[in-house]
């Protein structure tokens, strides 16, 4: 498996490089290292998002509420620094991450505890967790002035020449690449994915990893509603409305299979990456946005007819000399 | 015994009664499996024949190839004499066959008027689903065969087990079959509904269809039955009238098997015991078990499908709650509450499906083997991968297993090794009691003599083994002694010497000797 996905990775790093490339003969500074490292910033929050839905949709599972759930913290931590403007910001993160944390738990409570789907658990919180937002902010906005300068200013900072927000993505990304490949929890994520029912008899209790899965995706979801504040200065009931898609097709370009227990941290960021290039790079080659969209859709369905075709069945290997030759 | 050559002639068949259906020869093979060996049947109109026979007698297949869902691979089937190709259900149902089966296949969430005419339902002149007509049908049919207190109009998921059966019967009688195939159609029901079918089986009886009554339950088929046949390994072993045939003749013909399998000599003497159960119960799956296992034996537990084995095997492992009773490892009162806890304190299940339920697909071998060990094999919450690799070299290698890297993906294993794999993983979570469920199901026999092996190394070891099994040969061949079920309780516990396979059965089935 792990060459597969090895394999898997590395045509999406190609698909990316000829993107780049194409962009590149009608925009020549697309391809600075300067730009690419701005796309890269442009995207992080993106592929931290991207990060949580993928440990949800490794379960066999799919979150939609992550959105909503980014709006309605986003709104509280800007409720508080509105009200509160000494509030110290790391202090700030923590309560949008706890924040995020317990919708994610209740989603997950539900799921593990009532036994309803997923998908409907999640349609329904997605819906709940907006309409929570107006609720505390009574529909109104809160705007870039009524917000304290370090709350705004601290991932526009730069630390050894990258922006923090940029940071904040790497550290996501190392700590689920080690989540995913050196715990216990992200070895049963896959393990309940492929087959539950093996998993069970392996004494994994495959509800409660499920919970743990949508904990996590709450607990991202709490801290990109932070960095989306932040970033685009403005709370509001409609920040973020619809992005659950992007989030989901950034997995689904990523390789990670919507049937649960294939996938991988790379496969994630680099599909986010994917889509956050189409973004970032068709306006300023003055394509419409509605071909941004038409793209970005023809992506998925590539990448998912790629995807089926690798983990097509290769049958048996009941042959002495085949089974030697596999290894 | 001079009684079995007898019985297994036919008896002669009255000379006026011309059979509606017959099978010829036919034979039924899947890869490495011979499910069907030149068979023959016959069955009458307004007589219910009843086929006997041991799990993984045939009765099934038999039972598929009748309705269109396999084809044989050699021999014929006649219909009025006449012989036809069943290609699919379809041609089985133009026929006039059909079968109404253990769990019914009806579509829940349709009224029963909709189940009674799927497929069949009568057009209004445009071409439309005349509801009308169909509802008045539904009614007379089910007037008809004493079943009016069923509405046309009723969902049929708000409707019990047994009305279901009546609404599949009113089907069969709607589409005017006359042949009837009921396959194990009182496993789920109660007595009374046991008692209100056997009076639909005779009405249909005496509307002169031809009736298979397929069963386990000795008292049902002499009730209800006419004719039997018996089935053995995939070939028809007996049949004939079952008025003057006693019980034993026929359990005799069900057992009567050449030994063709040759197990591990053990020179077994268990020790203290290991793990004792008592009083173990469930509200709706099992009552009042006990039992003791000891250090180095192998405990058989035999019964018919459905009897309750696995249920209880699942309470010892955690999967299932229980309702009362003790468990004892090791002279420590355990109540495990999930797998974790049951892994935790030694005992381990290997399922009966490796597929389904062992091997994880798309994993490393290695990674399989230390799923249930990760505890043992990380540090302050980080895996080891060392430590996992050096786990599954450890065990692997004791059981010989052929891969050319522990990195490889499972499945590209074959069967044998897959399974050595699943083992392997158990092995290494140091258990002391070991539930291996059907563990040969499925397997060639090579393989089944190399888990055998296995088993009696396992033992050799100090381990203790509770093996489920519905195979007669295995049970009598490996276990020391052996629990027999019988409707979720234990009907006997029986030591293996001088243990006869008609003695297991009777007790299995709940017949005097």
């Amino acid at each position: 498996m792990n060459a597969l996905l090895k394999n898997r990775e590395i045509w999406l790093v190609g698909a990316i490089a000829v993107l780049i490339a194409v962009i590149a003969t009608r925009f020549p500074g697309f391809a600075a290292p300067r730009n690419l490292s701005t796309v890269f910033n442009d995207t992080s929050i993106l592929m931290i998002l991207a990060l949580g839905q993928m440990v949800v949709i490794l379960t066999r599972s799919i979150d939609l509420s992550m959105a909503s759930n980014l709006a309605f913290t986003g709104m509280v931590v800007a409720m508080i620094n509105a009200a509160y403007p000494g509030f110290p910001i790391p202090l700030l993160i923590l309560v949008a991450i706890g924040v995020g944390l317990i919708l994610g738990a209740i989603n997950g409570f539900l799921v593990w505890r009532i036994g309803i789907p997923p998908i409907v658990v999640t349609l329904g919180t997605l819906t709940i967790y907006r309409g929570a937002t107006f609720v505390i902010s009574g529909g109104a906005w809160v705007n870039a002035d009524k917000m304290s300068p370090d709350f705004i200013g601290l991932q526009r900072m730069q630390l050894l020449g990258l922006p923090v927000l940029s940071w904040f993505a790497i550290a996501t990304i190392v700590l689920f690449f080690v989540m995913m490949t050196r715990t216990a929890l992200g070895r049963s994520l896959y393990a309940i994915g492929v087959n539950p029912t093996a998993s069970v008899y392996a004494g994994i209790d495959v509800g409660r990893t499920k919970f743990f899965a949508f904990c996590i995706s709450g607990a991202i979801a709490g801290l990109a509603g932070y960095l989306w504040i932040s970033r685009y200065v403005i709370a509001s009931v409609e920040v973020a409305n619809g992005y659950e898609l992007n989030i989901i097709a950034a997995c689904v370009i990523g390789g990670i299979s919507i049937a649960g227990g294939i996938g991988s941290v790379g496969g994630a960021v680099l599909g986010a990456l994917f889509l956050g290039i189409i973004s970032s790079a068709l306006p300023v080659v003055n394509i419409s946005p509605f071909w941004q969209m038409a793209i970005s859709g023809t992506a998925i369905l590539l990448a998912v007819v790629l995807n089926a075709r690798g983990e097509r069945k290769q049958g048996r290997i009941i042959l002495k000399k085949a089974e030697a030759a596999a290894a | 015994m001079n009684a079995t050559a007898d019985i297994i002639k036919p008896h002669a068949v009255l000379p006026d009664a011309q059979p509606l259906l017959t099978l010829k020869g036919v034979t039924k093979t899947f890869p490495g499996v011979r499910a069907l060996h030149n068979v023959s049947l016959s069955l009458y109109p307004g007589q219910v024949t009843a086929l006997i026979g041991e799990n993984g007698a045939g009765k099934s297949t038999l039972v598929k190839t009748m309705t269109g869902i396999y084809q044989p691979d050699g021999g014929e089937i006649a219909v009025d004499g006449k012989v036809v190709a069943l290609n699919g259900a379809h041609d089985a149902f133009a026929q006039g066959i059909t079968a109404i089966h253990q769990e019914t296949v009806l579509f829940d969430d349709l009224s029963v008027a909709e189940n009674i005419f799927l497929g069949h339902a009568p057009r209004t002149g445009l071409g439309l689903i005349d509801w009308r007509t169909m509802r008045a049908k539904s009614r007379a049919v089910l007037n008809g065969m004493g079943a009016g207190h069923i509405g046309p109009d009723d969902r049929l998921k708000d409707l019990g087990i047994a009305n279901k059966h009546l609404v599949a019967v009113a089907r069969a009688l709607s589409i005017d079959a006359r042949i009837v195939i009921l396959d194990e159609p009182t496993a789920a029901l109660s007595a009374k509904e046991i008692e209100d079918l056997m009076m639909l089986i005779e009405h249909l009886r005496a509307e002169g269809k031809a009736i298979l009554f397929i069963s386990h339950k000795f008292d049902e088929i002499y009730r209800i039955a006419d004719r039997y046949t018996v089935f053995r390994d995939g070939e028809m072993v007996g049949e004939g009238m079952l008025a003057g045939t006693p019980q034993n003749d026929i359990v005799r013909m069900m057992v009567g098997r050449a030994v063709d399998q040759i197990f591990p000599v053990r020179d077994s003497q268990p020790g203290d015991v290991v793990l004792s159960v008592k009083g173990l119960s469930h509200p709706t799956e099992f009552d009042d078990i006990s039992f003791d296992l000891r250090k180095g034996e192998i405990l058989g537990f035999y019964g018919l499908v459905g009897a309750g084995r696995s249920e209880v095997m699942q309470a010892i492992f955690g999967t299932t709650q229980t309702s009362a009773g003790t468990m004892t490892l090791d002279g420590k009162a355990v109540a495990p509450k999930s797998a974790a806890e049951a892994i935790e304190s030694g005992v381990v299940y290997v399922p009966e499906e490796r597929g389904k339920q062992g091997v994880i697909i798309g994993m490393p071998i290695f990674k399989n083997v230390s799923l249930p060990s990760l505890r043992k094999t990380s540090k302050n919450g980080v895996l080891q991968l060392a430590e996992e690799f050096s786990l599954a070299r450890q065990y692997t290698q004791r059981l010989d297993l052929r891969a050319a890297s522990l990195s490889q993906d499972v499945g590209t294993l074959s069967g044998g090794n897959q399974q050595k794999v699943v083992i392997a993983k158990w092995l290494a979570t140091s258990p002391k009691v070991i539930i291996l469920d059907e563990p040969t199901k499925g397997i060639d026999i090579g393989s089944k003599a190399a888990v055998h092996g296995f088993m009696a190394e396992l033992v050799a070891q100090g381990l203790s083994v509770i093996m489920v099994s519905s195979e007669l040969p295995e049970i009598m061949g490996m276990s020391d002694r052996v629990v027999v079920m019988r409707e979720g309780r234990v009907a006997a516990v029986l030591d293996n010497k001088d243990l006869s396979a008609e003695t297991l059965v009777r007790t299995a089935a709940g017949i005097a000797a």
